[in-house]
């Protein structure tokens, strides 16, 4: 591995200056290769956007860097010569976690005093917020990609901006499938951290040990198997928003970490003496019940009183029986695009099942519903056949005033297959159900199962593998 | 036991993308810990479903490659395939560092 480079600026200010951190400073991401197309310096930028660390690919062809479509599908730095204006094109890489990531890729040339070609500036910006402004239909009732006109959600549209200007630490608290993580995404698109990282992280997905150093990284040779120093998500997330999700689940030693941090904005990576500072701003969220975790000794109370600072409660979707039929409406148009459907609308029927239901899985769950209605419906209108079965089955006390009251005579009993289970399911057990259900109509074949469901297999696999559901 | 390994190709290196490689090797690890009977299958365009369906049809054992997304990668680890990602190198060099069960997933194993 080559050594990196620490170049100086001279001629700027009376002393020089050093190159890279005045690299850092810049907000997007910034790539120096050799003639050859190798990575010669990149910038910290560039590193949270590829989640590589600078100092292993200094030397590595630029390809397994950036890892985008275009190094393979044509590479244009050979063809851009020492009096080539800027390149500009779109792309998308793959970043260290596997995502895929929309850019826009700028490439000139880097010329030397006497006009001579040494090597080419990379600029890649992550244009993902950009393309979801685009594509998003400009609505009413909406803020970012939260959608609802109940009362408490025109509550949440008039605080959030406040809130989101201070640097306080956010809890979200709400049942699963109520928005909290695209809340949070919206109260850092509203700081003054926009232009920032937003880095989120499970803090029920990984085992401790494996979390502590993914928080707060690692020095070299702090553990067996760590031949190099490794920045934490606090590091990555500096000038930005750290999203702890599933906060209920961060184990207690680093509840303590996490504290320290709140406190004295200062972070120990494993095996390091040394403390670093780090500006992020946190925001947590959970379903989780943190007062009796705090009852039962399992979160620190101290911690709660820290994050409890700022508190935005999610209201499940039964307690906003007026954005059902806005959210029913939205993900019918957004999935009718998605898969090219030449869907109009939903029946009067299948509408009474949909805003009858409770939807215990919340917005999660009935975008879910919508997505398989309409990857089944081969019609122009969604009918109460194309809605998942165990809709059916559950017991639904979530009436809709505005039917008329002949209407309100008719029971959802009608809709009830012979002999169905009328017994009040919770959200898991629709779920499996709705699963099971899935894996019989695709005759057991798991990848059309997935389709049904509006899923990917990945998730399929993962939500058979949470049920015990065998293979 | 033996062990198949497939290996998205560019020219003489691993393909920076598992789903817009259009050549992958294929080959076998035996007793000896050598890879043999080692073969370039084309495909017909880069499809990260055609190179899967090798995969699998071929009884795939171990994937090495660069990048891959997670849908893919959490796919391929489901069916149990050993999968070794955002590896960078020649395929000889990758090869003999499989051998020799010193191949990690991030490892850049090149000259420069």
């Amino acid at each position: 591995m080559n050594q990196i480079r620490l170049p100086q600026i001279t001629g700027l200010s009376k002393t020089s200056i050093s190159f890279l951190p005045f690299l850092d400073k810049i907000p997007v991401g910034v790539c120096i290769l050799s003639l050859d197309c190798r990575v010669v310096l990149f910038n910290q930028a560039m590193e949270i956007l590829t989640g590589f660390s600078r100092e292993k690919f200094c030397g590595v062809p630029c390809c397994y860097l950036l890892r985008s479509n275009i190094c393979v599908q044509g590479c244009p730095l050979p063809s851009i010569k020492s009096d080539s204006g800027p390149t500009s094109f779109e792309a998308n890489i793959i970043n260290r976690d596997r995502e895929k990531i929309p850019v826009r890729i700028t490439l000139e040339p880097i010329v030397d005093i006497s006009g001579k070609h040494t090597g080419f500036l990379e600029v890649v910006e992550d244009i993902r917020l950009l393309k979801e402004a685009n594509t998003e239909l400009s609505r009413a009732y909406s803020f970012g990609k939260i959608i609802g006109k109940s009362p408490q959600m025109e509550r949440l549209y008039r605080i959030v901006p406040m809130i989101a200007q201070t640097d306080s630490p956010i809890l979200i608290t709400g049942e699963t499938g109520t928005g909290k993580d695209l809340l949070a995404e919206v109260i850092h698109r509203e700081s003054r951290r926009a232009k920032g990282p937003f880095i989120k992280v499970n803090c029920g997905a990984l085992p401790e040990n494996l979390l502590e150093t993914e928080l707060f990284g690692h020095k070299k040779g702090a553990f067996t198997g760590a031949i190099e120093s490794r920045q934490g998500r606090f590091h990555l997330a500096h000038n930005g928003t750290l999203y702890l999700t599933e906060i209920g689940d961060l184990p207690l030693p680093l509840q303590v970490k996490l504290l320290t941090f709140l406190d004295d904005k200062i972070i120990h990576p494993l095996g390091d003496s040394k403390s670093y500072h780090v500006d992020v701003r946190i925001v947590a969220a959970t379903h989780r019940n943190l007062e009796q975790m705090v009852r039962e000794k399992r979160f620190r109370e101290d911690l709660l009183f820290r994050l409890n600072v700022v508190r935005l409660e999610l209201p499940p979707l039964r307690e906003r029986k007026d954005d059902v039929r806005l959210l029913l409406d939205h993900f019918l148009a957004r999935f009718v695009s998605q898969f090219k459907k030449r869907i109009r609308k939903f029946s009067d029927e299948a509408l009474r099942v949909l805003l009858r239901y409770p939807y215990p899985g919340n917005v999660r769950e009935l975008k879910n519903i919508v997505e398989y209605s309409v990857n089944i419906c081969t019609e122009d209108t969604i009918q109460e056949w194309h809605l998942p079965a165990y809709l059916f089955s559950a017991k639904t006390d979530f009436i809709d005033d505005r039917l008329n009251d002949k209407e309100q005579l008719d029971s959802v009993d009608s809709f009830l297959p012979a002999g169905a289970l009328k017994e009040n399911l919770d959200w898991e057990t629709m779920e499996k159900k709705m699963i099971i259900d899935a894996l019989v109509k695709a005759k057991g074949k798991k990848g059309k199962a997935a389709a049904f469901l509006g899923w990917g297999r990945s998730t399929l696999w993962r939500k058979m593998k949470q049920y015990g559901i065998s293979s | 036991m033996p062990k198949k390994i497939l290996i998205p190709l560019y020219k003489d290196s691993l393909a920076p993308r598992f789903d817009l490689a259009t050549e992958v090797l294929i080959g076998l690890v035996g007793e000896s810990h050598n890879v043999e009977e080692k073969r370039v299958v084309v495909l017909p365009e880069a499809s990260p479903e055609e190179v899967c369906n090798l995969i699998f049809t071929e009884g795939i054992d171990v994937v090495i490659c660069c990048a891959i997304e997670k849908e893919y990668y959490d796919y391929l680890v489901w069916k149990k395939i050993q999968v070794f990602d955002s590896v960078v190198g020649s395929v000889d060099r990758v090869l003999r560092a499989f051998e020799k069960g010193e191949l990690s997933s991030g490892d850049i194993i090149m000259d420069y």
